[in-house]
């Protein structure tokens, strides 16, 4: 799927210009986005480097597990592929807390391993049922405070910048239950279809 | 306000502290354990940059021709059908996509309509409350190399789009008065 999502946004995009005559932006935005991305890329190196080095530490240190132990009861309901004191926990958990306050930069190296875990107990290349969970709980966003979102209001001087956090918080809530709830629907559908 | 900066600004410093004083008090080798783990950070950081590099390449064709223009001027009236205001309409479409395009679209909604507006705090909402899907897909998959993503696209766009309805209704009813 998603190589056909790739290559289709290029297609279309092409194609358009041609009869657009937008085609020297679209030259032009290709060299653009292509250095935007290695200048991303290398961005994410210095976060990447000191949080997994941090992590490690903290893994070592037993705090992972602690973590684990403490929200077991909840998260075993979410991820019952995964054997409950398996360090996938301990880094779903990390990733979790992250972007709850909003360290979304913190939260992607936790959330890379914790993939990595479950894929080795999968052992596949294709996404596993808790996995798709877990992604699906991210794309919901579980940041409590959206600090990029206030700056921008003081910037432009609102009269109560942090007017937005309450409903932010409503409609993130809604989003996870719903996310949760449909990444549920989708399982049973999947294993309905495999009992045919 | 100044309580919620300083939270922020304790939090992380404060976690590095708790690790650190865990960590030594357990006479674990610290700096070792660090820079071991830091080395899988670099590996990872150039595994990921061709999934990131083709992912923004196609986005920023897509954009830059004009065809994303096109498309949300197209889904547009089914939007506004459902209760969307027109001025959301690109914010919404777009932020399951692009995050700094969002990001761009948000700064323009509050700039133009201001941030005390209904469509100034929707569109606050509607940024803070939804992640960019297509990015953490790419991402995480990529990282770990899952081929085959099942659902996960699927699901995620739905709960996407649960969550822009849920962001106007929450906005319309807390905002009424």
């Amino acid at each position: 799927m998603v190589n056909y999502i790739w290559a289709g946004m290029a297609i279309i995009g092409i194609i358009y210009a041609m009869f657009n005559g937008t085609m020297d932006k679209v030259s032009e935005a290709l060299f653009e986005s292509a250095n935007e991305a290695v200048t991303l890329s290398i961005g994410l190196i210095s976060v990447l480097v000191f949080w997994l080095g941090l992590m490690r530490v903290a893994e070592k240190a037993g705090i992972l597990s602690v973590l684990t132990r403490i929200c077991k009861p909840f998260v075993t309901k979410l991820f019952p592929e995964i054997p409950k004191d398996h360090p996938a926990m301990g880094y779903i958990l990390s990733n979790f807390t992250a972007n709850i306050f909003g360290l979304g930069n913190a939260a992607t190296p936790m959330g890379i391993k914790a993939m990595e875990e479950m894929k080795k107990i999968s052992g596949s290349d294709k996404a596993s049922r808790s996995m798709i969970t877990f992604l699906v709980i991210n794309t919901s966003s579980l940041t409590l405070i959206p600090t990029t979102v206030i700056a921008i209001r003081m910037q432009y001087d609102s009269v109560a910048p942090t007017e937005i956090v309450a409903t932010t918080i409503m409609a993130t809530v809604v989003t996870s239950i719903a996310a949760i709830t449909v990444d549920r629907l989708f399982y049973l559908r999947r294993v309905r279809k495999n009992k045919k | 306000m100044s309580m919620l900066t300083t939270i922020s600004t304790w939090i992380i410093p404060c976690m590095i502290l708790l690790v650190l004083v865990i960590a030594t008090l357990k006479k674990l080798p610290t700096y070792e354990i660090f820079v071991e783990g830091g080395k899988e950070g670099v590996k990872m950081a150039f595994s990921l940059l061709p999934f990131l590099l083709g992912m923004i390449v196609s986005i920023a064709i897509l954009r830059s021709s004009g065809a994303m223009e096109a498309f949300i001027s197209f889904i547009s009236p089914v939007l506004t059908k459902l209760g969307v205001p027109s001025e959301i309409v690109p914010l919404a479409a777009i932020r399951p996509i692009s995050g700094t395009a969002a990001l761009g679209m948000t700064t323009e909604l509050i700039k133009t309509y201001g941030p005390d507006s209904f469509i100034g705090r929707l569109a606050s909402t509607m940024q803070g409350s939804t992640d960019t899907t297509l990015y953490i897909i790419t991402v995480y998959f990529g990282a770990v190399g899952i081929r085959r993503m099942g659902d996960a696209l699927k699901v995620g766009l739905i709960a996407d789009f649960i969550g822009i309805i849920a962001s106007i209704v929450i906005v319309t009813i807390v905002f009424a008065s």
